[in-house]
């Protein structure tokens, strides 16, 4: 009788076992796959930054071209450079990929330097002058190809966000998220007014 | 039901005012009826040629509009949809004309970022192509537009393709060595009390090891004649990052 007891318990122990082996199993190949998706999420990030720093050191020079250029309109630039200083002033941190109001600032912040950019090669359609200036044309190709450049990478950065937010919500993965601390990341948004230089035809 | 009609008119409508992505499969692909025949063919041998010797895939296409769509956006679809450049390097250029927009890009791969920076492409374009095309040449743009970028990427990656040519060559060999020593092993073995091709044929199935070599053999054969078969274009699997540059004439 006793015998028959042990059986039965230790029967069920090993079932218990057995169950919460595959639990454990399943919890840490889920763990694992949300790192991923969070290293996705920072190696796409890396390189949206990388693309906005190279925008931000390329500015400089093209201010100083049109300065050279007489008379042209001293807002215009002035205000590309204020909104670049506005943008150096941003610190960017790991944290901020999670904080609404923090990642609003930083996209707000870029979007007006672009806003200014873009007001600026508008108004140099007014100046054959540098119009036919190569160097100033070279810079502007350098400026553009960095304008589609920054596009791309922010479409490939919210689809990395897409996946993580998906992984981190879905059922019954969100549990595992939410006992290791992984929160959902904020998207880039689309930007209300027009990005691209309106053409100016003469 | 009438107005179910219409609203399902408009968004027909609405659905057919974008632009497909078209699929390449040729090097230059001509949507405009500009160029000829034999300035279709010279161009398409000369990028073929091209892409056997250097592994690079410059690519072209001419359309008409964009019908709304946005440049760079088309572009970059057209691009990455195709695949141009092979995977891994990322050596691909596509060469894109809205003929009727007067409009020209010029999308560089990532791996090709390096010897044609956005502002060589864009002289390209300003400098080579746009007085050419001013003028109605739109082969001769088209050549010389070629021409440099080739020279601008200068064979860089010449010397590994020439060795991966060479090892698919000696695989090939080795291949054939092993396929002779097979059958000659076999029909040594068993000897030859059946017909010699049903024979064969039913050994053929019990080798599973052989079986698999005579598929790489016809692998390879192939692949070295996908470039030399009845022409055509295939994207190596290449992608972009938004490199190159636009310009108009």
């Amino acid at each position: 009788m006793r015998n028959k007891g042990l059986l039965i318990g230790c029967s069920i122990g090993a079932a218990i076992l057995f169950l919460v082996f595959i639990i454990f199993s399943y919890g840490v190949s889920k763990y694992n796959q949300l790192v991923s998706l969070n290293e996705e999420v920072n190696k796409a990030w890396s390189q949206v930054e990388n693309q906005y720093q190279r925008r931000y050191d390329l500015i400089p020079n093209l201010v100083e071209t049109v300065k050279g250029v007489a008379n042209f309109e001293k807002e215009t630039y002035l205000a590309v450079t204020e909104a670049r200083a506005k943008v150096g002033q941003i610190q960017i941190t790991p944290q901020m990929l999670e904080d609404p109001k923090a990642f609003e600032r930083f996209q707000s912040a870029q979007d007006n330097l672009s806003s200014a950019l873009s007001r600026l090669l508008v108004t140099v359609e007014n100046y054959p002058q540098l119009k036919a200036n190569e160097n100033f044309l070279q810079l502007q190709a350098q400026l553009e190809g960095t304008e589609n450049r920054i596009s791309v990478e922010r479409k490939r950065f919210n689809e990395s966000v897409q996946s993580y937010n998906t992984a981190i919500k879905r059922f019954p993965t969100n549990i595992i998220a939410g006992m290791f601390g992984f929160r959902e990341k904020q998207y880039f948004k689309a930007v209300v007014e027009a990005e691209t230089a309106p053409k100016v035809k003469f | 039901m009438k107005r179910l009609i219409v609203i399902l008119f408009i968004l027909f409508n609405f659905t057919y005012a974008y632009i497909q992505v078209p699929i390449l499969d040729r090097y230059v692909t001509d949507k405009t009826n500009t160029l000829t025949s034999a300035q279709l063919n010279g161009l398409e041998y000369r990028l073929k040629t091209y892409e056997d010797t250097t592994s690079n895939q410059i690519v072209i296409l001419m359309i008409p509009s964009l019908e709304g769509e946005d440049l760079f956006d088309f572009s970059q679809q057209v691009a990455e949809k195709n695949k141009i450049g092979q995977k891994g390097k990322d050596n691909g250029i596509l060469i894109l004309i809205v003929k009727e927009e007067r409009k020209i890009r010029i999308e560089v791969g990532y791996g090709l970022e390096g010897v044609v920076p956005d502002a060589v492409a864009s002289s390209i374009i300003r400098n080579i192509i746009a007085p050419y095309f001013k003028a109605g040449n739109y082969y001769e743009g088209l050549l010389k537009g070629i021409e440099t970028l080739q020279d601008a990427i200068a064979g860089t990656y010449q010397a590994e393709n020439e060795n991966k040519k060479l090892n698919g060559f000696l695989t090939a060999l080795i291949l054939i060595i092993v396929v002779i020593i097979f059958f000659s092993v076999l029909s040594g073995v068993r000897g030859s009390s059946k017909g010699g091709w049903n024979y064969y044929h039913g050994g053929w199935h019990s080798y599973p090891k052989r079986r698999s070599s005579w598929g790489g053999f016809g692998g390879f054969g192939g692949s070295s004649s996908g470039g030399f078969g009845g022409g055509g274009f295939s994207g190596g699997g290449g992608s972009f990052g938004g490199g190159g540059a636009s310009g108009s004439w």
